[in-house]
Formats: C-alpha cells, sequence, structure tokens
C-alpha cells in the first residue's frame, strides 16, 4: 500500500466522516441483524433511501446557497397528489396511455413552480428563506387537504403503481433513478459554472455579486431545484404505495436537513457535497432498516437519529473549534 | 436618501411598525361584516378559549427566539407532557401526574439549555434532534397506544381546560396571565434586558458580563415551562392524547411569533405583539370557519399574511420595498 494513496485516503475520509459512520452501522447490523447482509436487503435501502435522498439533492443545492426550503414535504405531497389524480381525469381520457406522461409532467411542474415562487419572494422581497418557505410549508400543505377534501388519491392507471416495484435489471428502477439524479447534480455542482456559483453565493454573498454573479435568478433556479426534486420525490413515493395522501411527506423536511446536515452541509452556506449528502441519506436509511430488522420498534429509531444529529454537531463543532482557536466565550 | 424621502416614510413607517395590529383590526372587521357571528361575545370567548395552548407555548418562544435562538421541539415537547399527565393522571392522581409532567419538560428544556446556552451548539439543529427524539420517548412510553382519562366528570383536573376562573375560562386567563409575566419579566427586570443584549449582539453582551450560557439555558427552561402550561389545557380540555397530538404545533407557534415581528436574528421583539399574532391566527382560522370555507384554507392564509407582514417590516427597516439583492 502506497503511503499517498493512503493519505488521500484519509483526507477525503476527514471531510466526509459521515461515509466512516455508514461503514461502522454497514458492519455493525451486517453482524447484529439476521438478514441485513444480503443482495435484496441492499436494494430495499436503496428504494427507502430514494425519497428522502431525492429530496435531499436539490435542497443541497439551496443550503449550500445559505437558504433553506421547509416546504419540501408539502411539495412532494401537492406534486403526489397532482399526478395520482390527473390519471383518473375524464377530461383527459382522450389521451389513452400518454394521460401518465401528462400527469407526471403537471406534478413535476407544480413542484418547480412552486420552489420558483420560493426563490422569487425570496430575491424580490428579501425576507429570510427560513420565513418564506415556512409560510409556503403550511400553505401548500393546505392547498393539498383543500384540494383532496382530505381524502386519499388511488392511482388508476396500473403503469403507474407498477413503477415503482419494477427493476432494471438486477437493480430497482427507483434505485436507479436516484443514483443517477445523484450523479446529475453531482456533476452540476463540481463540475459546472452554476455549481461554482452556488459555493460562491453560499460562502460570500457580497463578493459573489462583486464577481459578476446575478446572486438573485442564480438562488430562483436553485429553489427551483429544490422543488422539482422534492415533486421527483414524491411521484416515486406515490408511485411505491399506488396512491397519495394528503399527509404523506410530513415531516420530511425535518428528515432531509437531518440526512444533509449529517452530511456535512454547513446552515451557513458555502460549503457541503452530494457525497456526503448521499452518506447522511444512506446512515439514515441504513439505521433504519437494520434496527427494523432486529424488530426494534420504529419508536427508538427517533430516539436514536435525534442523538446522532446532536453528537454529529457537538463533535463538529468540538474539531473546529480547536482548529479555528476561537476564543471561548 | 433626500428629506423629503425620509419625511414621507414616516406614514408608512407606523403602518410597517403597527402593521400587524392594523391587519387584526382590518380581518375582524372583514370576518365581522360577513358573519353576523363573528363579533358575538359567545364566539370571542370561544376563539381565545381555543388560542390558550398555542398563545402560551407562543410566549415562552418568544423569549427563546430573542435571546437569538430557536425552539422546534415544543411540539414533540407538548405531546411528551400531554401524554405524560393524562396518562399518570389515573395512576397517582391530578397532582403528583402535574408534578411529574412539570419536571419531564423541565428536564427537556434543561438539555436544550445546556446544548445550546453553555456547548454554544446550533439552536436549530440540537431542537430539531430533539423534536425526533422526544417524539420517540413519547412512542416508547405509551407503545404507540394513545391515552385517556377514565373519569372525566369527576376531577378537578378539569379545571384548566373546561373550567373558568372568576367566570373567565381558565385557557384565557392562563394565556394572558403568562402573557403578562413574559412582558414584564421583559421589560421590567434586568433579566429581560440580558435577553435583548444576548440576542441582538452575543458578543457585546459577554463582554459587558453578560453570563450569555446561563441567559440562554433560562430561556430554554421558561419556553418548557410555558409547554407544560399548555399540556395542562390540551389534556385537560381533551381529557385524553393521541402519542402524536403536538405533531406541527411548533410551525403554528413559530408562525405567531413571526407574525408578532419578533426578528428571528434575535434581539428584538415583543410579548404584547405575539399574543396579536396568535390572536390573528386564531381569528382568521375562526372567520374562514364561519364563512363556510374549508378548515385549511386558513394555512393558505396564514402563507400570505406571514410573508406580507414581514415583508412589510423588512421594507420598512431598509427604506424600499423590493431587495437590493441582483
Amino acid at each position: 500500500m502506497s503511503d499517498i494513496k493512503n493519505n488521500s485516503f484519509v483526507r477525503w475520509l476527514s471531510r466526509n466522516p459521515i461515509w466512516g459512520f455508514v461503514v461502522i452501522v454497514f458492519v455493525f447490523f451486517s453482524f447484529a441483524a439476521d438478514h441485513f447482509f444480503a443482495l435484496q436487503n441492499v436494494e430495499n435501502i436503496l428504494v427507502q433511501a430514494s425519497t428522502i435522498g431525492l429530496i435531499a439533492l436539490g435542497l443541497t443545492l439551496v443550503m449550500i446557497n445559505g437558504n433553506i426550503d421547509l416546504s419540501v414535504g408539502a411539495i412532494l405531497a401537492l406534486a403526489a397528489t397532482v399526478t395520482v389524480d390527473m390519471q383518473g381525469w375524464e377530461t383527459l381520457a382522450f389521451l389513452g396511455d400518454w394521460v401518465l406522461l401528462v400527469a407526471v409532467l403537471a406534478g413535476l411542474l407544480c413542484g418547480t413552480l412552486l420552489g420558483g415562487l420560493n426563490g422569487l419572494i425570496v430575491w424580490k422581497t428579501g425576507v429570510d428563506s427560513f420565513i418564506v418557505t415556512l409560510g409556503a410549508m403550511l400553505g401548500i400543505r393546505g392547498l393539498v387537504f383543500v384540494y383532496t377534501r382530505e381524502q386519499s388519491f388511488y392511482a388508476s392507471s396500473f403503469a403507474y403503481s407498477d413503477f415503482g416495484s419494477s427493476s432494471i435489471g438486477p437493480l430497482p428502477t427507483l434505485a436507479v433513478l436516484f443514483i443517477a439524479c445523484a450523479i446529475v447534480i453531482h456533476v452540476l455542482l463540481s463540475r459546472t459554472v452554476h455549481g461554482r456559483n452556488t459555493y460562491a453565493v453560499g460562502g460570500n454573498r457580497e463578493a459573489a455579486v462583486n464577481a459578476g454573479i446575478r446572486v438573485g435568478p442564480h438562488m430562483v433556479v436553485n429553489f427551483m431545484i429544490g422543488g422539482f426534486f422534492a415533486a421527483l420525490a414524491g411521484l416515486a413515493l406515490s408511485t411505491q404505495m399506488g396512491a397519495s395522501t394528503p399527509n404523506m411527506g410530513r415531516e420530511y423536511e425535518l428528515w432531509t436537513i437531518t440526512a444533509i446536515v449529517l452530511g456535512g452541509t454547513k446552515l451557513t452556506g458555502g460549503s457541503g457535497s452530494i457525497v456526503g449528502t448521499l452518506g447522511g441519506v444512506l446512515a439514515i436509511s441504513i439505521l433504519r432498516n437494520g434496527m427494523n430488522l432486529m424488530q426494534v420498534p420504529s419508536f427508538y429509531v427517533l430516539v436514536v437519529l435525534g442523538v446522532i444529529l446532536i453528537a454529529v454537531l457537538a463533535l463538529d463543532k468540538h474539531l473546529n473549534r480547536r482548529t479555528a482557536q476561537e476564543p471561548a466565550l | 436618501m433626500d428629506k423629503a424621502a425620509t419625511d414621507g416614510w414616516s406614514v408608512r413607517q407606523i403602518l410597517a411598525q403597527q402593521g400587524i395590529l392594523i391587519a387584526f383590526v382590518l380581518a375582524m372587521l372583514v370576518f365581522g361584516l360577513f358573519s353576523d357571528r363573528f363579533l358575538a361575545f359567545d364566539n370571542i370567548m370561544a376563539v381565545l378559549r381555543q388560542t390558550g395552548i398555542v398563545g402560551v407555548m407562543a410566549i415562552g418562544v418568544t423569549i427563546v427566539v430573542i435571546g437569538g435562538n430557536l425552539d422546534l421541539s415544543v411540539g414533540s415537547m407538548l405531546s411528551m407532557a400531554t401524554v405524560l399527565v393524562v396518562d399518570l393522571h389515573d395512576r397517582i392522581g391530578p397532582g403528583p401526574a402535574i408534578l411529574i409532567m412539570f419536571c419531564a419538560v423541565l428536564a427537556a428544556g434543561a438539555i436544550n439549555g445546556v446544548l445550546v446556552g453553555y456547548l454554544r451548539l446550533n439552536s436549530l439543529i440540537v431542537t430539531l434532534g430533539m423534536l425526533s427524539a422526544l417524539q420517540g420517548i413519547t412512542l416508547i412510553y405509551t407503545d404507540g397506544k394513545n391515552v385517556d382519562i377514565a373519569n372525566q366528570s369527576d376531577t378537578w383536573f378539569a379545571i384548566f381546560g373546561r373550567g373558568d376562573i372568576a367566570g373567565i375560562p381558565t385557557p384565557i386567563v392562563m394565556f394572558f396571565g403568562v402573557a403578562v409575566l413574559g412582558h414584564v419579566l421583559l421589560t421590567r427586570m434586568p433579566f429581560g434586558r440580558k435577553v435583548y443584549a444576548t440576542g441582538g449582539n452575543p458578543r457585546t453582551a459577554v463582554y459587558s458580563g453578560i453570563r450569555r450560557g446561563r441567559i440562554v439555558f433560562l430561556t430554554y427552561l421558561i419556553s418548557a415551562f410555558t409547554v407544560g402550561c399548555s399540556a395542562l389545557i390540551l389534556g385537560s380540555r381533551v381529557m385524553g392524547s393521541q402519542n402524536n397530538v403536538g405533531q406541527g404545533y411548533e410551525l403554528l407557534v413559530l408562525s405567531a411569533v413571526i407574525l408578532g415581528g419578533t426578528s428571528l436574528l434575535g434581539g428584538s421583539g415583543n410579548i404584547l405583539k405575539t399574543v396579536i399574532g396568535v390572536l390573528i391566527l386564531g381569528f382568521i382560522q375562526n372567520g374562514l370557519l364561519l364563512l363556510g370555507f374549508p378548515y385549511y384554507a386558513q394555512w393558505l392564509v396564514t402563507w400570505v399574511v406571514i410573508i406580507l407582514t414581514v415583508w412589510l417590516d423588512v421594507a420598512s427597516k431598509r427604506h424600499s420595498l423590493w431587495s437590493p439583492i441582483a
């Protein structure tokens, strides 16, 4: 083993400590839980991770920008509701099977537009994104309840509900979709001008303005990407259930933010990565899956996750304080 | 900026500073015009009784936010407290049940306070973690079941949610009592000044001899105490509790605090305006229902009201309607 290779790996791990944690819990559950270490179960984990994971991809961009989007869970529900409902519209019956395409596009468009609306409000009014999207979270959820009259909808197209359990080769389609999207966003973030601008705007907005970046439209684009992926997650989830419920996606914004923060993205913006976010999402999914297989009641997962989130934060603070020499106040 | 423009602003400044009050009066007038039941004494009392639960917590959260932090754990904490007090009521009697419930919420608040105050961790993440952990603990405690009080007609515990004190419904007495206490604490006591100082500029506060950690710690204890009071009202009103009864309350509470003009950055805010924020949410809900709108239409209206209120506030401070972001 060469030292250089070893060093670069250690450096990579120190930048993405969550992956160390992912490996540890994976090894732990492989020994502790009976059916954990099996290809079938790894596929399950990936499918379970895809919902939160898809939301997290878009939200990572928004958070690196130094903003936050609390409305993703509500957007997820609205997009799923619209898509599932539209399949059964009599006015669209003449489209035959193409109605599915129209419904899916409409759902995705809803998410993208609502994300764009949030971004536009943040840009034009200068109100903090936390407040703007907190309002949107209530408002969009209200819209879902009013639209559905608090009823669940069932997908009338079998092709739609089959999609959720289909596979491409050995891998579930949803897992492939999630991984493909992760790669696209990773490239967007690390190889394109837009990605570089995302870090610049989050790191130092004034400097970004001086460097000629149009900060406002840039943030709107990221909010739109965030809304798009929330909608996509909604579709992914509703294909698994073959239905949409008005309550779906509730508190997902909290789970997603937890995953992203575990992955090392700072709430203040300017740093973070898709690789880290992926680690955070996997950590949560593996914990849930593993504890489930060990027949630990799901309640304990909530406690464990809460404690881990706070512990990671404390650890991060401790490590950073040693390097930054911040005066202890 | 020229003088004329600044003079012109004074009217708008008043509009912005008292925007929430004006919005409140307008909303009352509109609802009053379109529904003849809205301004009836009984209806107003019913709304006030309902708003008590959110209202009491909003007082505590306002104090936390003025101190420069957030508290997202109040919803889960409310679930835990309500479940505890209701479940223990039949086992050990109302008195001890209330005592144990308050011990539990204060312990949870103390954990928040130590982590955010003394260890100086980010309050959003800490209280998010506590939201998850407390919900989990509540579910473990109840084993996923709901709890209720068997003998509902024959217990003095009913006083908190269903009873009156001197002819006024207890939730209203508690809401305004806690509000007055909070207001006095913030405006007439050294502690209040320290909270504003800590939230406004933590560094300056520390250099002027304020023990930042202790102040933040205490704000979380106050917030937890108000959650305990809300749990009394909620548990006593329903005489039972679902194990996730408080889910989503943190956001309603935060909406009320934001409507009241308290800045999430800390250092500014006002209990009395939070009270108006709570009332406006309560009356919007009630008014829309009386006008025949679906229940959740209130959330749509809340969305618009929140953004307009905060926008007006931000715009008045920077003297321009639109943000300067390119």
